[in-house]
């Protein structure tokens, strides 16, 4: 369910009824972004489809420079410079009555995409100290949000920003409008990056890696946040994360990633119970565990991540694959199958009647 | 490396450390207070140890590791250093030269890898730069190294002529630790180093830091908020709130048998990659921040939000103190009494 077939797949057809019930918000579908440099371009994302339903939170997992971050910054149509959206579609249906907007064919730097993005969509990012202006002071940088979407005049989006760092749990919030990023911890200040994202009350929230920096406690109590502003505002969530504890916690739906594809995806108890990719298999294991005792070494992945260059023929996983075959993996590209209630994996094995 | 047998000083042995920021105001930037990010913190770490310091945002880890390092001047405090001669020094007091000195020998991998690389430097010259001052390594000799710094931590040595914005988040952090690798230094504080970096790769990472260990005799100050991470890297844990060491012990006995109540909130909090699990919440929620280090609160600092909190807490600041001989040391009037929960009571079954 996870991943949308082409209106050209016939099995499109016969799910058609059941696909409809769900009530998605976004519906990534082939979506290419690539870099382009002096070095040749870089397929940081490959083909990717899925989707987000609406009120549910899914989380991308998947190994560094795998293209999780673009894939979020690709639905805000804000890709990095020196990339671009080259093909496929971002179908963004904020009212589930209206056509979906195609957020991928929108200009990024046009009026549409601007009113939608940091308004519709919100963001925090991995990174909680480059999102935050280092000049400005908190209250300011709110208030010029909200005065830009919402249209509102000074007080109403002073107010209205003490209102939203208040809902984030920030104390005193009135008084610390005037503080700058830095005079905030790292907890605090994501907690200052989710009420900039959640300003404007959005529909969906981009989530790249945001208690990454965290210690346990505050991370527990962000997650309740975003849990409790979930059910307050029916708010979406595409949650990247590479910490799989966090994923078990939250998630409804997982997509895995791998070299700018997806590879897997599903809901949570699948992913983590019944994974059928070879590489969602061997990442949950390379997991430090909790329980016994912590062994010498932990379970690898052998190998590196392909250049971005140079992308193996086949499989892209299969240099590294324990299970590929040789003659089959290395040669065929494998595509996306759908193997259970919305269960996608994209894997030579099960191709061909499995 | 010759280990002797002759009992001698710790390699870092931190006394009473206190690293006071102080807040100004007004036209005249008056010091109206002080944030006490760091408020008397005594450690040990000895040679080849591995010790993991957690604890809340704020408590002030970074802010210890920094002061470690001398990038902040202490308020007051030693940090004693046995240099390779045998020697001890006193860092608190050193500057200058003998500083950049010791600054071959300690390393720091910082926590946020977007700030701490340097945009304009292609990463040859990030990862060779402590290699390079002075001249010392250059050329092809230089790029030799790099590369094999760079493979060491599991990225292409083709990518050196790059700069640190065409990498993603994890590839970055890698960069950090082979720029901190470069000097060959002895110990390594790790600032939430592989927090940034995805699964494989960090276990990748980990096993690397652990060869390396092992290889030059490395001493970790490993500061996570992972505490899987954390117990599985660490010999020893120490666990921070609001700047001071409220317990240490070795990992297990962390684990198993938490003497502080804070500890037993952050063993809580643990998320466990088991979705089964997430209904089974015994969370200890710890209501309210922590505790602002500007205006501590008296007594026990942690009492606002402890569900044992007596009167004596509220009044008295309970210092760091050994529990038990096998070295478990807490910092709470009641560690004796308390049957606190340990890790192992959420049990999880093993997916496979
Ligand atoms: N500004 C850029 N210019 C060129 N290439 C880029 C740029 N940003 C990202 N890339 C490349 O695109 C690919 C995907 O990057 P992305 O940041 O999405 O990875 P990620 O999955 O988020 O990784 P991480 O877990 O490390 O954050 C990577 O190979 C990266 O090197
Ligand atoms: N340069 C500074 N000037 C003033 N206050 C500071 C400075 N650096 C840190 N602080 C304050 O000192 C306290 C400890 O901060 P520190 O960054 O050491 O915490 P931390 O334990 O590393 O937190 P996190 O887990 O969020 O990284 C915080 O209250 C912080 O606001
Ligand atoms: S297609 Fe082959 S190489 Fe790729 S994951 Fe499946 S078994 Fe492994
Ligand atoms: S001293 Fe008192 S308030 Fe502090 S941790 Fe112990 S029981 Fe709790
Ligand atoms: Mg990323
Ligand atoms: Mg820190």
């Amino acid at each position: 369910m996870l991943q949308i077939p082409m209106n050209t797949d016939p099995d499109f057809a016969m799910a058609g009824g059941r696909l409809a019930e769900r009530d998605l918000l976004i519906e990534v579908d082939d979506l290419r972004t690539h870099f382009f440099g002096g070095a040749g371009s870089i397929r940081a994302v490959d083909g990717v489809s899925f989707s987000i339903p609406r009120g549910k939170t899914v989380c991308v997992v998947g190994e560094s420079g795998s293209g999780k971050s673009i894939t979020g910054r690709s639905i805000l149509n804000q890709v990095p410079r020196g990339g671009r959206i080259v093909s496929g579609a971002i179908r963004y249906r904020p009212d589930p009555a209206a056509p979906a907007i195609d957020l991928a064919s929108l200009d990024p730097r046009g009026r549409d995409m601007r009113a939608i993005r940091g308004a519709q969509i919100g963001l925090i990012s991995q990174e909680p100290m480059a999102a935050l202006s280092p000049v400005h002071t908190i209250g300011n940088q709110m208030m010029e949000v909200i005065r830009l979407h919402l249209k509102m005049g000074k007080k109403e989006a002073r107010e209205h920003a003490i209102e939203t760092l208040a809902l984030v749990g920030i104390p005193r919030p009135a008084e610390r409008m005037d503080s700058y990023a830095f005079q905030f911890s790292g907890g605090m200040r994501q907690r200052v990056c989710i009420a900039l994202a959640l300003a404007c009350r959005p529909k969906l929230l981009i989530a790249d890696e945001p208690t990454t920096a965290l210690d346990v406690t505050t991370q527990a109590n962000i997650l309740d946040l975003l849990g409790s502003l979930q059910a307050e505002f029916g708010l979406s969530v595409l949650f990247v994360t590479h910490d799989l504890g966090v994923v078990a916690e939250i998630a409804d739906e997982v997509v895995v990633m791998y070299v700018g594809r997806v590879v897997e995806a599903g809901d949570v108890d699948t992913i983590f119970h019944a994974p059928a990719h070879p590489y969602t298999k061997a990442l949950l294991q390379s997991v430090p565990r909790m329980h016994g005792q912590p062994t010498e070494r932990l379970a690898i992945i052998e190998g590196m991540v392909p250049s971005r260059f140079a992308r193996p023929q086949g499989c892209s996983f299969h240099p590294r694959c324990k299970q590929a075959r040789a003659g089959l993996c290395d040669q065929r590209d494998p595509q996306s199958v759908g193997i259970g209630d919305g269960h996608v994996v994209s894997c030579l094995l099960y191709e061909g009647g499995q | 490396m010759a280990v002797s047998q002759t009992p001698r000083s710790p390699l870092l042995e931190l006394k009473d450390l206190r690293m006071h920021f102080p807040i100004r105001k007004g036209a005249f930037r008056h010091v109206v207070g002080h944030v006490k990010a760091v408020d008397g913190v005594s450690l040990r770490v000895e040679d080849g140890e591995t010790l993991g310091i957690v604890g809340e945002s704020g408590c002030g880890k970074s802010t210890l590791a920094r002061t470690v390092l001398r990038i902040y001047q202490p308020t007051s405090g030693e940090i004693r250093y046995r240099d390779r001669s045998g020697g001890t020094v006193d860092l608190a007091a050193l500057s200058g030269p003998a500083l950049d000195e010791i600054h071959r020998d300690l390393r720091m991998v910082f926590q946020d890898p977007q700030s701490s690389l340097n945009p304009r430097l292609p990463v040859i010259d990030i990862i060779g730069e402590v290699l390079s001052v002075n001249g010392i390594v250059k050329g092809r000799e230089l790029e030799h190294r790099v590369a094999d710094l760079m493979l060491s931590v599991g990225l292409r040595p083709e990518y050196m002529r790059r700069y640190p914005h065409a990498f993603s988040g994890g590839e970055r952090q890698r960069i950090g630790i082979a720029r901190a690798l470069a000097s060959n230094p002895r110990l390594v504080i790790a600032d939430e180093a592989v927090s940034a970096l995805d699964v494989s790769v960090q276990a990748q990472t980990i096993n690397l830091l652990q060869d390396l260990q092992e290889q030059f005799g490395l001493t970790y100050l490993f500061v996570a908020h992972d505490l899987s991470v954390v117990r599985h890297i660490s010999d020893n844990i120490a666990v921070m709130y609001v700047g001071r060491v409220v317990e240490k012990a070795p990992t297990e006995l962390i684990f198993s048998r938490p003497l502080h109540p804070y500890t037993e909130a952050l063993l809580s909090a643990v998320p466990i990659a088991d979705p089964r699990l997430r209904r089974h919440g015994t969370r200890i929620r710890l209501a309210g921040e922590v505790a602002d280090p500007a205006h501590p609160p008296p007594g026990c600092p942690f009492h606002p939000r402890c569900r044992y909190a007596t009167e004596l807490c509220r009044q008295e600041l309970p210092v760091l103190r050994t529990i038990t001989a096998d070295g478990h040391a807490a910092a709470c009037h009641h560690a004796e009494s308390l049957s606190l929960n340990p890790f192992a009571d959420r049990t999880v079954p093993e997916f496979n």
